[in-house]
């Protein structure tokens, strides 16, 4: 089953504190950014230190991605080769624009493989979207490479191309939101969010959560820590649908020991989509701490 | 020799100055003999004194007497620096300095009366900064002897600390020495400390700012106890005595340990309707009292009480009827001292009662789940709160040992600071013996004492809080930031670490240049 990625956790490439401590916190994800928050006298710095935490920092289960400077610039190749080398999960790319973008930056990941005999293919890609053109392209741009695990809503660069800025209801990255999440779910790949930058501001950040997902979001971009166990909150399965997934769960269990093909719970026919719906909860009950390994809801 | 804790005591120290080496944490039931001191009968009609050099002239101190003062005016305090620019101006010397602790605001003073001969032996809780490094470099020659506020109160009472004149500022007195600390200017709230001095020393001199009519009640020292009231312009700066208005952290990492204290607390055994708690001060301590509160409303347990040093946060949980009473010490800031005047439950204890392992039982033997700080802790779960990374002294004991003495110890701490590591093979400087320790809460997992085979059990599901052995936390530190080279010490102990019962627990030596 694919992995949870309810948070995905910016931490500055310069900031040697914050990447210590990122695995703390429990994020799914972790983004160390070589981009837009380090300055350029700290480029070179920044992709050294990163390098070095990717290598020697124990960050537990959560998927480590590292925000590339794109091609266009002096810095992003060396990024890509850096990151390659140190065994980075996830090489996010920023302003995606046009699958050639996605394309451009594979082949230097492949050539940067092939160069540190690594793996052809092991370095997987995720993309973000910060623009009107990368918005209309988001079907083509998520289909773009085998190596994509997901895409991403950029709104800050987003909402100012669009000659808007953000607002509390959202209604501005609405359709930038629906392209996203339906060319993700096309190319069977993940959808993020983007983040939300007033911290202190919980209510505003806990209905924008409820907004994505509702929508079918994978998770949040988020900007600081204790922004991730208001997300994990809101992705967390209530009792109800624990109690549900595990009947499915059951059911299916009893009907494969019986052999049967077709299977039914409370004269309903259970069927794949149910099934995969079922083990997500589960998931999600299991990564919120809801039940035990054994699936067990806990009582307290 | 090496003692217990596996710390080489020099057997010249052990013998020159009649010290046991530390041995165990169990006090036991010896018995003991409290010394009496010297009284000079008065009717009370002649203690107002107007000034410093008078009173220093009127209760005769000579050289080589051992005089004390309290810390309850913190980094506010005026008197201090009063009193000993003028013990200084007379030209006495070789007097012991035995004051409750040192605050930074006393340093620059208690150097320059080393500096002529008028200190030549000094008894504290701590001290930091500037008299720290100036002791670690070996300023005085007669090695500081560092005590936790339990083992002050034991040291008084036996004689080992034979305080003469005790100069204990007050916000308020009246002219007979009725005082407290819960009206005036200067409020600092429980007058804890200070009430061994009072009770103890054969002259007792109180400094006020504030003459109120007789009697002055509630009365916290005693007119029977006290020799001369001094009145002087202003006894402290009230905005540094405590901290303002508590902010609550928000520092992801200080929140993430207090939420897994709080998680430690909540999933052991003494966590029911009743129990006892001690928190501290400091960001992470804070943020334990809050979510502590919720996980007491939500399970419907209330606390019995609450004990030490007390801050704002614990006066609210007594406030909303979620802790029953607060045995209160020393106050940390302004909410808690104000609350020591209105509300009734919360209860002035003098430090024997606080801490004393000595007397026929104190408060911290009843105390169920106590929070401590740590510079480091070792593998041995060895704390030190007492000399940095650097071997510098920088810190103080407080009730750290004998807080420790709780049924539950959580010592709360980060893996590493900066690019130092917390937690290390061995500790710097022991202050508190890992015996007394239950279990150490770090941002990465929580580690337990091998000796609390019940909390391992209590603590080995709880969701979200992964538990290592401290090996495992002391190499996940190293991993980050390496290995350190070895501090450099001369052979020259510059200051002596008591455990609680008045043992030799360890020694710090002057530092290397």
């Amino acid at each position: 089953m694919e992995r949870l990625r309810r948070t995905m956790m910016f931490v500055p490439g310069n900031n040697p504190a914050m990447i210590k401590d990122a695995g703390i916190y429990g994020a799914d994800s972790i983004m160390f950014d070589l981009e837009d928050s380090v300055s350029l006298a700290e480029k070179d710095a920044a992709r050294m230190l990163v390098f070095e935490a990717l290598k020697n920092v124990d960050y537990g289960n959560s998927e480590l991605v590292v925000r590339i400077n794109g091609l266009d610039t002096d810095m992003g190749k060396a990024d890509i080769y850096a990151m390659v080398k140190a065994g980075v999960e996830v090489i996010r790319l920023p302003k995606t624009e046009t699958p050639d973008d996605v394309v451009e930056t594979e082949k230097v990941i492949a050539e940067a493989e092939k160069f540190f005999g690594i793996e052809n293919g092991r370095t997987h890609m995720m993309a973000a979207i910060e623009s009107a053109e990368g918005v209309l392209n988001a079907p083509a741009i998520a289909k773009a490479s085998d190596r994509l695990i997901g895409i991403a809503l950029g709104a800050e660069d987003y909402v100012t191309n669009m000659k808007t800025h953000r607002y509390p209801d959202g209604a501005e990255l609405s359709f930038a939101r629906n392209m996203i999440l339906h060319g993700a779910r096309a190319a069977g790949i993940a959808a993020f969010d983007t983040v939300y930058s007033d911290v202190d501001n919980t209510e505003g950040f806990n209905h924008e959560v409820e907004i994505i997902h509702e929508l079918g979001f994978d998770g949040k971009s988020v900007i600081n820590p204790r922004q991730i166990p208001l997300v994990n909150a809101i992705y967390a399965p209530s009792e109800k649908e624990i109690r549900n997934a595990k009947a499915v769960l059951n059911a299916i269990e009893e009907a494969h020991k019986k052999g049967s093909g077709v299977i039914s719970l409370h004269g309903k026919m259970v069927d794949k989509p149910v099934v995969a719906r079922a083990e997500r909860t589960m998931a999600l009950a299991k990564a919120s701490h809801l039940v035990d390994k054994e699936g067990n809801i806990y009582v307290e | 020799m090496l003692n217990k804790v596996n710390r080489e005591i020099p057997d010249e120290i052990l013998k020159d100055k009649n010290y046991k080496p530390f041995e165990t944490t169990e006090i036991g039931n010896p018995e003991t003999t409290y010394v009496a001191h010297n009284v000079k009968v008065s009717q009370g009609n002649d203690k107002l004194v107007d000034s410093i050099k008078d009173v220093i002239a009127k209760v005769g101190l000579k050289d080589g007497m051992t005089i004390s003062f309290h810390h309850h005016f913190r980094e506010g305090d005026f008197v201090f620096n009063m009193v000993m620019q003028e013990i200084i101006d007379e030209g006495f010397k070789d007097l012991t300095l035995a004051p409750s602790s040192l605050t930074n605001v006393m340093n620059d003073m208690v150097i320059k009366a080393i500096k002529a001969g008028t200190v030549t032996h000094i008894t504290s809780s701590g001290m930091r900064g500037s008299l720290g490094d100036f002791i670690s470099h070996g300023g005085l020659k007669d090695p500081v002897v560092l005590r936790s506020h339990g083992n002050r109160a034991r040291s008084i009472e036996n004689g080992d600390i034979k305080i003469d004149v005790a100069f204990l500022g007050v916000p308020n007195s009246d002219a007979v020495g009725n005082a407290n600390a819960i009206k005036g200017d200067a409020v600092f709230g429980s007058m804890g400390y200070s009430l061994m001095d009072a009770k103890y020393a054969d002259k007792v001199v109180l400094l006020t700012d504030t003459i109120m009519p007789y009697p002055n009640t509630p009365a916290s020292v005693k007119q029977t106890q006290v020799d001369y009231v001094v009145k002087v312009s202003k006894v402290g700066d009230p905005e540094k005595i405590g901290s303002g208005a508590t902010r609550f952290t928000k520092d992801p990492k200080e929140l993430k340990i207090a939420k897994t204290v709080n998680q430690v607390i909540t999933h052991s055994p003494y966590f029911k309707d009743g129990f006892s708690f001690q928190t501290g001060s400091g960001g992470a301590a804070l943020a334990v009292s809050r979510y502590l509160r919720e996980s007491m409303i939500d399970k419907n347990i209330k606390a019995s009480f609450a004990l030490g040093g007390i801050t704002k946060p614990t006066v609210d949980l007594l406030e909303e009827g979620l802790v029953n009473k607060i045995l209160d010490v020393q106050d940390f800031d302004k909410g808690a001292a104000a609350s020591m005047a209105n509300n009734e439950n919360q209860q002035e204890i003098d430090s024997s009662w606080y801490a004393d392992p000595y007397n026929k039982g104190a408060a911290v033997n009843q105390l169920d789940v106590c929070i401590l700080s740590a510079l480091e802790i070792d593998t041995k779960f060895n704390v030190n709160v007492m000399t940095g990374s650097d071997g510098v002294l920088r810190g103080a004991i407080g009730g750290h040992q004998d807080a420790a003495n709780a049924k539950l110890t959580i010592i709360s701490a980060p893996l590493v600071r900066g690019r130092i590591a917390t937690v290390v093979p061995d500790v710097t400087t022991v202050v508190t013996p890992g015996d007394s320790i239950d279990v150490l809460v770090t941002e990465v997992g929580i580690a337990i004492n091998p000796r609390r085979k019940d909390l391992i059990e209590a603590l080995k599901d709880v969701p979200g809080v992964p538990v290592y052995t401290i090996e495992e936390l002391q190499k996940r530190a190293e991993a980050i930031v390496g290995k350190p080279e070895k501090l450099q010490f001369t052979d020259r102990p510059v200051a002596l670490i008591e455990y609680r019962d008045g043992s030799l627990i360890d020694t710090v030596y002057q530092v290397k240049d």
